[in-house]
């Protein structure tokens, strides 16, 4: 059965590391992933654990993975499961962040999501929730502050 | 027109921070869209039925259609047509549905193309990698005034499989 995709695509005034950035550390995607209730942790070195933990000290991962891939500024690869299914390969999928520069000053994110199990509340989860962080992540460093919840 | 004929093949959402009513002036008003969506200028009769142009800024017609639903400042959508380019103004229109919902303190702006044919990738690429690419530099300019200057090109295999469609006609069942 054919396993779907979500692909999204923001243009976004900023540079790649900072992109990058805003995606891995802790203390800036606390700002705005998840209306501040999400952070990414790992060591982000290929191989490693990654966990979105909540960012109320509880240190909870709603979602947990490992990294296939870390080339700053320019491409990070993750797998993604809810805690529940992450030994359950049907119900691990991927995500794959490019950080391409575009032209001068505007940078291109796309974010591909893939493997995902069809019908799945983690498919229409996701479907929902990427162009709601990204467009967070985009307002974030351009006007350094998050979209209003 | 019976719209229940076109099935949605490419959506797009973003949230941004303003009102409805901004967002709504900035998809219908050509001083914004000539900003934003590639130099064009919008010119509508602003009613169901009224015709709908995108102008090239030296005033002829790069796109046309007539307005399906007009209801200021929450949903607008509009036939399309690619009048200004050879081959592509001999396929169907498209439909094109903004919607503009309040949520929370943000605008949450879905743009929909649907088709009434069995549209190939290789012709769809064209709406996925340009409405990205225009949305966000609407974003961007409601943001912070400033559009983005992205550069847009039609990917690659797109112009050779709208020309098999067009020589197939691909859409006549």
């Amino acid at each position: 059965m054919n396993k779907p995709s979500f692909v999204y695509v923001t243009y976004i005034r900023s540079t790649p590391e900072k992109i990058w950035d805003a995606i891995t550390d802790v203390k800036i995607a606390g700002q705005y992933w998840g209306g501040g209730c999400h952070v990414n942790v790992s060591d982000w070195k290929a191989g490693s654990k990654w966990e979105h933990q909540r960012n109320d000290g509880s240190g909870v991962a709603d979602i947990v993975g490992t990294v296939i891939e870390s080339n700053r500024p320019g491409r990070l690869a993750i797998t993604w499961a809810s805690p529940s299914g992450a030994d359950d390969p049907e119900k691990t999928s991927r995500v794959v962040f490019e950080i391409e520069p575009h032209k001068d000053d505007v940078v291109r994110l796309t974010v591909t999501h893939s493997e995902l199990e069809p019908g799945s509340e983690m498919l229409a989860g996701i479907t929902h929730g990427w162009p709601l962080v990204l467009s967070s992540l985009k307002s974030f460093l351009e006007t350094g502050k998050v979209v209003p919840k | 027109m019976d719209v229940s004929k076109f099935k949605p093949n490419t959506v797009y959402v973003t949230y941004i921070a303003c009102t409805p009513e901004r967002v709504w002036q900035a998809l219908t008003d050509p001083a914004f869209t000539r900003q934003y969506f590639g130099g064009l200028a919008v010119d509508v009769e602003p009613r169901e039925g009224g015709a709908f142009f995108l102008r090239y800024p030296d005033g002829r017609v790069h796109m046309s259609g007539r307005v399906i639903a007009w209801s200021p400042p929450h949903r607008f959508s509009c036939t399309w047509l690619v009048e200004g380019v050879p081959d592509f103004r001999e396929l169907p229109e498209c439909l094109v549905t903004y919607e503009i919902e309040q949520a929370s303190g943000a605008v949450k702006l879905t743009m929909t193309e649907a088709h009434s044919w069995p549209v190939p990738d290789a012709i769809l690429a064209g709406g996925r990698a340009g409405w990205p690419a225009i949305l966000s530099s609407l974003k961007s300019m409601l943001e912070t005034g400033k559009p983005l200057e992205i550069k847009m090109a039609p990917p690659e295999g797109m112009m050779e499989a709208v020309k098999q469609a067009v020589a197939a006609k691909a859409w006549v069942e």
